[in-house]
């Protein structure tokens, strides 16, 4: 679960680490007010959406003054955004944070995730910060110094302040630093987190830092320790995949006309694949997942018996021991005399029961091209799709 | 033979008095897998499935001399349950949960390190040695006895994958779901040392997926020993939808969890790359083929 940034801000504070003034407003109105209370002349305005690359996107603008920030909120609210890491259709913005501008003498990186490699926490830290940082860094443009932090609870200092060295800080301000690292460490354990990344991390004129954005992601595994946390999911993804979510169904959406139904997610990346190998556009990503009821899977169907994009629609399923083929069978069934609609379907069934779910479909009246092999009929569904 | 499991496997489920536990252990008792008990905290000297239950791992391999562990603990408690096998010293550890929190595992890895056990998992679907032993929730019917050892990361493809060779008409030596996890126990590459030492496998299909190092760390192995048994790889998710593959910066600094920097990387060590996910049978076959002639 990511939090939004003025979540993930007010959890930094919560571990004494400085964040500028500020507060999120869902009106212009509210921007206003709030602007009025920060008493500054030198404002930002940011949209609160859930991904990467805002600045770029103009959905930050630095503002003088109370009505421009009030101006620039009722610009921004309602608007939808869309950066390099939305794709085109973008996010809506439905809030926005007002907060003081601070002046920084530098920008810095710094954050905490886990390494899979090692399985460790690591620290990585950067002398330079900024929006497009993941670029920059994979043309090679920025580095970045990692510490790994070992599996001990607490911070080795010594090593925190050679990090703090690596990246150019000065005696004074990497002691700052080690303070801000335990700091990150003691968050990172006790919010369950993924990931805390700070970009940019400023440092004032003063010498001290200032964490200017903030991105936290919680890991959804651990939400059953943090009901707090799990109430303030604020989710502003696409409102059909999150539902999915609830029934049990990893869903994506994308801008194809091949629907796809699979269980599994090595399957699902599979078949996504074969696909595009045959020349296709999936109209989405789906995994079904062992604990889906046959109700569970109805609802994967209608979603794309419902969506006019979806041309045709290719089942892939090898059934398991824990979810066999006749579940997925008995989902379409109750998908099309549900909605009333059908679609050419092309099925490719393996495994556990596979044969009565042929048996099934007959029940049901479905109409399916029935494929020996999942090449087969990825291409027979392309097919289909653009006949 | 296999990897991992032999005829001398005697396994024990922790976590066995539950609904998965029992539904699994019964199965894999049906398959011809030695379960000699359960573990479940204050059901101990109470009888399972005809079998009987401890209080304690290490009380269960004194009474029974179990030799490898199931975990079907929920996710709350299975790092728990992990810690407490490895700390009673068992061989292997076959851990089944999904959705175990990382930072658990972040301990569990710690405690992993210098102890004598083998963990596999979590979140995997567990390992196959057709016709000799089962531990963990896989269907079974298309599996054959035989000769290649398969690594996977996902329990959907090593089902197809399974049904593929057997339809080549290559058995299976054994099937092991590493797990889908980022942290979890046996990496790719310890796997796939195990069927290097394994005089009965004689080709290993790899499945990888998107995400991580792991393939890479594999393909440096694969490299330095240029096997002389066909290595083939399956890594999907080129085509993965792109906020699946987008990371953080921590991500982007190295490169690699792409699915095309992971075939690149198996290629280059001499891996033979299925070139679609429905042809991964069919290549084994010819590379074996390739290498009788």
């Amino acid at each position: 679960m990511k939090l939004q940034e003025f979540q993930a801000k007010a959890q930094l504070a919560g571990y004494g680490i400085a964040v500028p003034k500020g507060q999120v407003a869902l009106t212009s109105e509210d921007a206003l007010a709030t602007a009025r209370g920060l008493g500054s002349s030198h404002l930002a305005v940011k949209a609160q959406i859930q991904a990467g690359g805002r600045g770029l996107a103009g959905g930050v603008r630095l503002v003088a003054g109370a009505e421009e920030a009030a101006q620039a909120a009722g610009a921004l609210l309602g608007s939808r955004l869309a950066t390099a890491q939305t794709g085109p259709q973008g996010r809506q913005v439905r809030q926005v944070l007002v907060e003081e501008a601070i002046q920084s003498s530098r920008n810095l990186y710094l954050s905490l995730s886990i390494d899979a490699v090692t399985g460790e926490v690591v620290v990585l830290a950067g002398a330079e910060g900024s929006d497009n940082i993941e670029d920059r860094l994979l043309r090679g443009e920025a580095r970045l110094e990692s510490l790994p932090l070992g599996a001990g609870r607490e911070l080795d200092r010594k090593q925190a302040l050679e990090l703090a060295m690596r990246i150019g800080l000065g005696a004074e301000l990497a002691h700052r630093f080690a303070d801000l690292l335990e700091r990150l460490r003691r968050a990172f354990t006790e919010l369950d987190a993924t990931l805390i990344e700070i970009n940019p991390l400023a440092v004032t004129a003063r010498d001290e830092f200032v964490a200017l954005d903030a991105k936290i992601i919680l890991d959804d595994n651990a939400l059953f320790r943090h009901p707090d946390l799990a109430a303030l999911a604020d989710e502003d993804g696409d409102e059909i995949e999150i539902v999915a979510q609830r029934r049990n169904l990893n869903y994506v959406r994308m801008d194809g006309n091949v629907g796809l139904v699979v269980n599994g997610a090595g399957l699902g990346l599979a078949t996504l694949d074969m696909v595009r190998a045959a020349n296709g556009r999936p109209a989405n990503f789906m995994d079904i997942r062992t604990t889906a009821t046959s109700l569970d899977v109805a609802f994967g169907f209608t979603l794309l018996l419902n969506n006019p994009a979806v041309r045709s629609i290719l089942v892939n399923v090898h059934g398991g021991g824990m979810q066999p083929c006749d579940i997925i069978a008995d989902g379409l069934g109750v998908a099309m005399r549900r909605t009333g609609r059908s679609c050419p379907t092309v099925v490719r069934l393996d495994g556990n029961n596979a044969e009565y779910a042929r048996f099934r479909f007959d029940n049901f009246g479905c109409k399916v091209i029935d494929c020996p092999d999942m090449w087969t009929a990825a291409t027979r569904a392309v097919a289909a799709a653009n006949a | 033979m296999a990897i991992l499991v032999d005829h001398n496997t005697r396994v024990i489920c922790q976590g066995m008095t539950g609904w998965a536990g029992t539904h699994y252990s019964a199965a894999m008792m049906e398959y011809g897998t030695n379960v000699v008990g359960g573990v479940r905290l204050g059901k101990g000297g109470s009888h399972h499935l005809n079998l009987p239950v401890f209080d304690t791992v290490a009380e269960a391999i004194t009474v029974t001399g179990a030799n490898a562990s199931m975990i079907f603990v929920p996710p709350p408690t299975a790092a728990d349950a992990m810690i407490e096998a490895i700390e009673a010293e068992m061989p292997l550890v076959v851990a089944l949960t999904e959705r175990v929190p990382v930072q658990d595992m972040l301990r569990v890895r710690d405690c992993l390190k210098g102890s004598r056990t083998v963990l596999v998992g979590p979140n995997s679907q567990g390992i196959l040695a057709p016709g000799l032993c089962k531990i963990g929730v896989m269907a079974t019917g298309s599996e054959r006895k035989g000769e290649i050892g398969v690594i996977s990361r996902s329990a959907s493809l090593t089902s197809e994958v399974t049904a593929q060779l057997s339809r080549a008409g290559l058995g299976q030596s054994t099937t092991v779901g590493i797990g889908g996890d980022a942290i979890h126990g046996l990496s790719m590459r310890d796997c796939f040392e195990l069927f290097l030492r394994d005089p009965d496998t004689g080709g290993v299909v790899v499945i990888g997926e998107i995400g991580g190092a792991e393939e890479q760390e594999l393909a440096e192995f694969v490299a330095e020993t240029r096997p002389d048994i066909p290595v083939v790889a399956l890594v999907v998710g080129r085509h993965a939808p792109a906020e699946r593959r987008m990371g953080h910066a921590g991500a982007f600094q190295k490169g690699v969890g792409d699915a095309q920097s992971k075939i690149d990387a198996l290629a280059a060590a001499g891996a033979i790359i299925a070139s679609s996910p429905h042809l991964v049978g069919e290549t084994m076959r010819k590379a074996l083929q390739l290498k009788a002639a």
